[in-house]
């Protein structure tokens, strides 16, 4: 669609990238870093998705609407995370009550 | 953008469309606003997936204790290989290389098939481990309260994502063989851009889904 | 009557060269891409599932006639209503007016030849007919009781009726939704006739964008939630059934995370249809028309971000409760501005009270009492009070039958000429719309008083004291049957008998009008150059009576 052909390199150099992060997030995911291997995890995956869009779905190189509908979408999702968690972690516990056992 | 109605051939223009850039760029924009639309599908399952993360913390880290990380780890690096010759496959249409661009297709639905394959024989173990829930449920005194919507969650995600996979092979086929027979050219191969990038959203997916699910319980001890 | 000379474009066009004789026989209706027979075909298999759905009202208002559970058991009532619930909003409201009105004008207000993807379009068809079939076959295999909103863990364990047939019928149906969303983006913004900016659209251009938008964004939810509860239904897996360690509540933060942007997905276009009605029977152009626009995204927007105010005696938090009470207050202020910006266009308008225009009136009437009804709702406190009560059901009522049916009839009036080519009879019309709005009137605001008393809702008996006013309502649904049962009539006597029309009998503005009434199959032998903005009446003088 952009017509904008890329070099080999470009693409080559993105699957490395992807390849060793992919390394990186197994291989730290190893690591007791407490509370930060979640968000490390989640930030390694992350940027291999922008790579990704930005690269092999050519989002770099497209016109305003695409990148409205990326970041839409990414947007979307948080109103829906973001709502949903608002509810979870603001409940209050109930006295005397004790999740049933389930499996 | 409006020049006169040429009645003569149109080619590959459909008879709605004025000029073939507007074509093109219909399609890709009616692609994207198709995987707005995926993205929120699998963000309800992943919403389900941050509620019970949530509220039973130790279940999901036994869950992905039972999940085989080199599998996992292997799989991604196959479906990321699937993108790169995805990728390549659609850069040959680009450039009119017919012969190569179905070549770059077949490949990519090799490396899906693998990674198929792989995910065939992981659910292989689960039933002999009997970890799937409503079919083979039988995990053992030790498993703590929620490691059944776990692995629920688990089949349901992959199960999708391998569906999505599926559909993508029966597109790829179906685009595989009209390159073949010269559908495309460099100012006509939105049909390989578009389903290059339903291929990409597909391994997006998995891209969360990998760690998400293999990797949260890998460290020893707390933390989350 | 038009000051304007006749466009070049329509000179040479032979008089009966139109979609609906390009082509005869089964085959040629069911495998069309043209977007106007698309959208007929829509109009009677819509017209056919509301027949379904209005047969379950007619036997709930029956039951309620007494205060005895006497008609019907309870579990029999569970099924009406369900019935009713899921034919009227998945088969009937959210494909109403987008899937005929949005289908057949929307090319023809851009200036194009057909959708942007016209195989897809008779694609959603077929889906939103499977869909149809298969919760209609749901129903004769028994029904579902679960209500239509599908509560778990009644839906996902207990329920002993057809809840994955049916819940696979409304998912096909959804999905017939999301194409017809990807469809409508894509032609709006890439098949505009050259000079066609976007701030020269038609508003009811803009109300299907935003509607489109929520189409995209939304159903996919609610269609993996309906997933997850035929999988838990299945494989007992937990995640919706208490005992199971899952959450019911989660359930419903997905469902109505698609259910209620759903509500804008039915109101929004009918909002569309209120511009087009409104600027030609007034003669006057939508005052504030760049608000008008932006309001229809901002009601897109918003109406995402409100959806716990449908579970506020649930069990979720009271500071989520908070939250979504204060966003819900948020979300009225772009409607009420539509409808005060359609109130100032009236404002020394040249107002002509046909037909199109009696059902915009009734709108704006019935629409601001169910706005404001829902802002009630939306304070917390008002709503633990009448949560779950007959108010709820006037309220939605009133902006479901009162703003999107009213709209869908306005609409049907004032463009079935452009359909169909022919004039159905004024006179009846004109009686129709008020039996209507007054039969409307009569069974839906005893239903407030009602629910404010505090008679549940679901319930097939109720306290004695409470007969009085159902006796209203059930006599106000008759009328109101007889009401939809005239245009009915009359429109299909239209087809054969009707005053033959021309292209523009309201010389209105738009580039529908610019075609023959029908349209030929092409829509314009040459796509159209705009250079007006829309609405440009200030040159076109209104037809005699």
């Amino acid at each position: 669609m952009s017509g904008h052909v890329l070099p080999l390199r470009v693409y080559y150099s993105v699957f490395g990238a992807l390849l060793v992060l992919t390394a990186v997030t197994t291989w730290i995911a190893y690591l007791d870093l407490g509370a930060w291997n979640t968000p490390i995890a989640l930030a390694i995956a992350g940027f291999k998705v922008v790579l990704v869009v930005l690269y092999f779905m050519h989002v770099r190189y497209s016109g305003k609407l695409i990148w409205v509908a990326v970041v839409a979408s990414a947007y979307w999702l948080l109103i829906l995370f973001g709502f949903l968690m608002a509810d979870y972690v603001t409940r209050q516990p109930i006295d005397g009550w004790t999740a049933p056992i389930a499996w | 953008m409006s020049d006169s109605h040429t009645t003569a051939a149109r080619g590959p223009l459909d008879h709605h469309f004025e000029t073939l850039e507007q074509q093109n760029e219909t399609c890709s924009i009616g692609m994207w606003a198709f995987l707005v639309q995926e993205v929120m599908f699998f963000g309800g399952l992943f919403a389900c997936y941050i509620v019970f993360r949530y509220v039973y913390p130790e279940a999901y880290q036994w869950g992905s204790d039972h999940l085989d990380v080199k599998l996992g780890t292997f799989n991604t690096a196959v479906l990321i290989g699937s993108s790169l010759t995805m990728a390549l496959g659609v850069r040959c249409a680009q450039i009119g290389q017919k012969g190569r661009t179905a070549g770059f297709i077949l490949l990519t639905m090799l490396l899906a098939c693998v990674f198929l394959g792989v995910k065939w024989v992981e659910y292989g173990h689960k039933f002999h481990d009997g970890l799937i829930p409503g079919v083979a449920w039988d995990p053992g005194p030790g498993a703590p309260n929620g490691s059944r919507t776990f692995f629920g969650l688990y089949f349901a995600m992959t199960g999708m994502h391998a569906l999505h996979m599926i559909v993508g092979l029966v597109l790829m086929t179906f685009v595989a063989v009209r390159s073949l027979r010269g559908r495309y050219s460099p100012q006509n191969y939105i049909g390989v851009e578009v389903l290059g990038l339903y291929w990409h959203f597909v391994d997006l997916v998995w891209i969360f889904l990998f760690p998400l699910l293999y990797l949260l319980g890998r460290h020893a001890g707390g933390g989350h | 009557m038009t000051t304007s000379a006749r466009p070049s474009y329509l000179a040479t066009q032979p008089k009966e060269d139109n979609y609906l004789s390009a082509g005869y026989g089964v085959k040629s209706w069911l495998l069309t891409v043209d977007h106007k027979r698309i959208a007929l075909l829509y109009l009677i298999s819509l017209t056919a599932f509301f027949c379904v759905g209005g047969m379950f009202a007619v036997l709930i208002r029956l039951e309620l006639l007494t205060p005895q559970g006497d008609l019907f058991q309870s579990e029999i009532y569970n099924r009406l209503f369900t019935m009713h619930g899921t034919f009227m909003v998945f088969f009937f409201l959210l494909p109403s007016i987008p899937a005929v009105f949005g289908n057949f004008l929307l090319p023809l207000m851009l200036g194009a030849r057909d959708v942007a993807f016209p195989k897809l379009n008779l694609l959603s068809w077929y889906l939103y007919v499977v869909g149809g079939l298969l919760s209609f076959g749901a129903m004769l295999a028994g029904g579902v009781d679960t209500g239509w909103t599908f509560y778990t863990p009644y839906s996902s364990t207990y329920a002993n009726s057809q809840v994955i047939v049916s819940a696979v019928g409304i998912f096909i149906a959804g999905f017939a939704s999301i194409l017809t969303g990807v469809n409508f983006i894509a032609t709006i913004h890439k098949m505009r006739a050259p000079g066609l900016t976007w701030f020269r659209l038609p508003l009811f251009v803009w109300a299907h964008y935003a509607t489109s938008l929520i189409m995209v964004l939304g159903t996919p939810v609610v269609a993996v939630t309906i997933l997850l509860v035929a999988i838990e239904r299945l494989f007992h897996v937990g995640i919706f059934d208490p005992a199971l360690g899952g959450d019911p509540i989660l359930f419903q933060h997905l469902f109505w995370f698609y259910s209620h942007p759903a509500v804008y997905i039915m109101i929004l276009p009918a909002m569309g249809i209120m511009s087009e009605i409104i600027a030609c029977f007034s003669r006057k152009r939508i005052f504030g028309y760049k608000i008008v626009a932006m309001s229809s995204l901002a009601i897109a927007v918003l109406g995402f971000l409100v959806w716990g105010h449908h579970m506020f005696v649930s069990g979720q938090s009271l500071m989520a409760g908070f939250i979504f009470s204060i966003l819900t207050m948020l979300v009225a202020v772009p409607s009420a501005i539509k409808v005060f910006n359609w109130t100032a266009t009236l404002y020394r308008g040249s107002i002509s009270m046909k037909t199109p225009m009696l059902y915009a009136m009734g709108f704006i009437g019935l629409f601001t009492i169910g706005g404001l009804t829902g802002v009630f709702l939306a304070t917390l406190s008002v709503d633990v009070h009448v949560h779950d009560t007959y108010f709820i059901v006037a309220h939605f009522h009133y902006v479901m039958v009162g703003g999107v049916v009213m709209m869908y009839m306005g609409g049907l009036h004032f463009w079935w000429s452009k359909f169909v080519g022919r004039m159905y009879p004024e006179g009846l019309a004109r009686v129709a719309a008020v039996l209507i709005f007054a039969g409307f009137n009569l069974t839906f605001f005893p239903q407030f008083i009602l629910g404010y008393l505090g008679m549940p809702r679901r319930y097939h008996a109720y306290p004695e004291e409470f007969q009085v006013l159902n006796v209203f309502s059930t006599a106000g649904a008759s009328v109101l049957g007889l009401g939809f049962a005239l245009p009915l009539c009359y429109l299909i006597w239209s087809l054969k008998y009707g005053k033959r029309a021309d292209g523009n009998p309201e010389n209105a503005a738009g580039l529908e009008w610019t075609t023959t009434s029908p349209p030929p199959k092409h829509n314009f032998h040459s796509i159209p150059v705009v250079t007006e903005e829309a609405y440009d009446y200030t040159q076109r003088e209104a037809p005699g009576v």
